[in-house]
């Protein structure tokens, strides 16, 4: 019985997730560039999140650095891809995507290693002086990223000998990315492996003693989770055309983290909702002028007051008093049935 | 040798303040399982609060001083704990934390938007002379700043282990289930335990703005000089966090003239990380305490 609502919640999200991709292929025809400014945002921005939310919905490690993995991966896409680049451009875009994931990945072996050999939530300060030195570097490191001036002029990808310089055209090809990386993870969380995360979030101790190694798959959770960050920057870089430091500053990590627990850390669909409240909404809050950051806040605050488990938790709640009631209608037909009601 | 000393004399100065900062945040975390990320916003409003009654209720001074502590200790010391930390505590640590990161953000942007953008000038209590001491300068604000930090945590010491209420707060934190049955008011205890937080924060504040002037952003410095300070000497006790303050001020100080001032933010956070690879539950921490 468990197994099988477990398996049918799956499914939804994986349907929810096809058709939110085909509704998104065909809706921003409509829409200026501005609006698929912001779609586009909110997609690389939902797959940093998701990569969050494997490392602490799924296997509870608390990171501080996913804004700082977003950076490298900008960075080192840019320094690939781009001409004014120290490299210069001496990879095309997909393999400078890959070595993206690789290095964000490799950082996360490297960092977590070392955290996770001590105690679990060490990682938090390891990830949190990461994240400082990272943003040092990227803005003091001028010959390397451009400093505070930013790095200018990253090109598009192009694909099939078509460069995708069109904004729809580079939205689509950015859905197509997205979708693919939703799907892996959405694999991933459903294979062995993703069980065992699972495992290790629910009861540490038990997952221990049915044999799944604590320190290997938890390190692997983080390195997975932060390749993900690093993919986003891959895409964040030539979608925006110019990056600074700023975007990934210590507070940017934060942003990602409150967009896990607002969204609903452990739930697939949860970084998406989470990524359209702190991307899309402040957007929307722009009218507003200087304003938008202080309602941003005070929502996110009555957000958690009135859901710790996030926007995923209001529904999942919504679905278990339905559930409740459904249950309590039909024990009431039976009593009526039987004539035992008082 | 003088630049030296005089570093170093600077660096116990600004630790002080850190380490007034740290303490409230061991504090608040022992009773209650909070992990403040609002801290050095908490710093950071008292001095804005009181520039902003003096502003645009055209208090005179003191008063302003009065009010603001007064407003402050009722929001981030009752407020804070009945509205926020009450409702959310029993999700979980997680949770809980990351509210207190949207109040950050929420607190910077108020002062920001309600009051100004601009760093501010803030009222000195203390002359800006200064002493001569070995061959090194050591300006007047620095010494009475560490006088006024040491007294106050000395005090504050000396209530939690002599007093009848003291203990009984320390016995709520070491174990609010027997502390209850014992008949403490564990709730009143806790409570006590914000209001502290919330002082020393002004007085951090107070001690702090005339110097770096006042303004919205200062809570990240000293939020993350905090929190670092609390965890390099023991997250456990008032002594580390006293002992990781003037470390990361020292540290802080020495970087910025020694190993390279772009870089500087950077050197407090390796040794933290040093700190908790060496040697895990802090300089002065105690392995057997509880961990959460």
């Amino acid at each position: 019985m468990n197994r099988l609502s477990l398996a049918s919640r799956i499914d939804l999200n994986l349907a929810t997730l096809l058709a939110g991709g085909v509704i998104l292929w065909f809706v921003p025809a409509t829409m200026k560039s501005y609006g698929i400014y912001v779609i586009s945002f909110w997609l690389v921005m939902s797959i940093a999140a998701m990569g969050l939310n494997l490392t602490l919905g799924y296997a509870g490690l608390k990171s501080l650095a996913q804004a700082a993995f977003l950076g490298i991966g900008a960075y080192a896409t840019a320094l690939m891809t781009a001409k004014g680049g120290v490299f210069g451009p001496v990879w095309s875009w997909p393999a400078a995507f890959v070595a993206s994931g690789a290095l964000t990945f490799l950082a996360g072996v490297l960092l977590g290693f070392p955290a996770l050999r001590v105690k679990f939530h060490y990682l938090a300060f390891v990830t949190l002086a990461f994240a400082t030195l990272m943003f040092l570097v990227f803005r003091n490191e001028q010959w390397l990223t451009g400093g505070v001036f930013g790095f200018p002029d990253i090109p598009r990808p192009t694909l099939f000998g078509i460069q995708l310089n069109n904004d729809l055209a580079f939205f689509r090809f950015l859905l197509v990315v997205a979708m693919i990386l939703s799907l892996a993870m959405w694999w991933l969380l459903r294979s062995p492996w993703g069980r065992a995360f699972q495992a290790l979030r629910e009861n540490p101790l038990r997952a221990a003693s049915l044999g799944i190694n604590l320190r290997t798959y938890t390190l692997l959770a983080f390195a997975i989770g932060s390749a993900y960050g690093g993919f986003a920057g891959a895409l964040y870089a030539p979608m925006v055309e110019f990056i600074d430091p700023a975007p990934f500053a210590i507070s940017a990590s934060f942003v990602l983290l409150l967009t896990v627990v607002v969204g609903g850390q452990g739930y697939f669909l949860g970084p998406f909702l989470g990524a359209a409240f702190s991307y899309v909404l402040p957007e929307v809050l722009r009218v507003t002028g200087g304003l938008y950051l202080l309602i941003y806040a005070v929502l996110v605050l009555a957000m958690l007051l009135i859901s710790p488990q996030g926007i995923i938790g209001i529904v999942e709640k919504f679905r278990e008093t339905r559930r409740q009631k459904a249950a309590q209608g039909m024990r009431d037909g039976a009593k009526a049935l039987l004539g035992t009601g008082s | 040798m003088d630049q030296l000393l005089q570093l170093v004399l600077a660096g116990i100065a600004t630790g002080s303040i850190y380490a007034l900062a740290a303490i409230g945040f061991t504090l608040v975390w022992q009773t209650s399982q909070t992990i403040n990320f609002a801290q050095g916003e908490f710093v950071m409003l008292p001095a804005i609060l009181v520039l902003a009654a003096v502003k645009f209720l055209h208090a005179p001074l003191p008063v302003a001083v009065l009010l603001a502590t007064g407003g402050f200790l009722l929001l981030f010391g009752l407020g804070f704990k009945r509205y926020l930390v009450d409702p959310m505590a029993r999700h979980g640590v997680l949770p809980l934390a990351i509210a207190t990161m949207a109040l950050s953000i929420l607190m910077k942007e108020a002062a920001k938007d309600g009051f100004s953008a601009e760093a501010q000038q803030f009222p000195s209590l203390v002359p800006a002379g200064s002493l001569n001491l070995f061959g090194a300068t050591l300006s007047l604000r620095d010494i009475a700043i560490f006088l006024v930090a040491v007294v106050a945590i000395t005090a504050l010491q000396l209530f939690v282990t002599r007093t009848r209420t003291g203990r009984m707060m320390q016995a709520t934190a070491q174990n609010p289930g027997v502390a209850k049955i014992l008949g403490i008011p564990t709730e009143r205890m806790i409570l006590l335990t914000f209001l502290i937080n919330a002082g020393l924060a002004v007085l951090a504040s107070f001690l702090i703005s005339p110097i770096y002037l006042a303004k919205f952003s200062n809570g990240e410095v000293i939020g993350t000089a905090a929190f670092i300070a609390a965890i390099v000497g023991g997250f456990n006790q008032v002594r580390g966090a006293l002992l990781g303050g003037f470390l990361v001020g020292l540290v802080d100080n020495l970087a910025a003239a020694y190993v390279s001032s772009a870089y500087r933010a950077a050197v407090p956070l390796v040794l933290l990380v040093l700190v908790i690879l060496l040697k895990p539950e802090g300089l002065l921490g105690r392995k057997e305490e509880r961990t959460v």
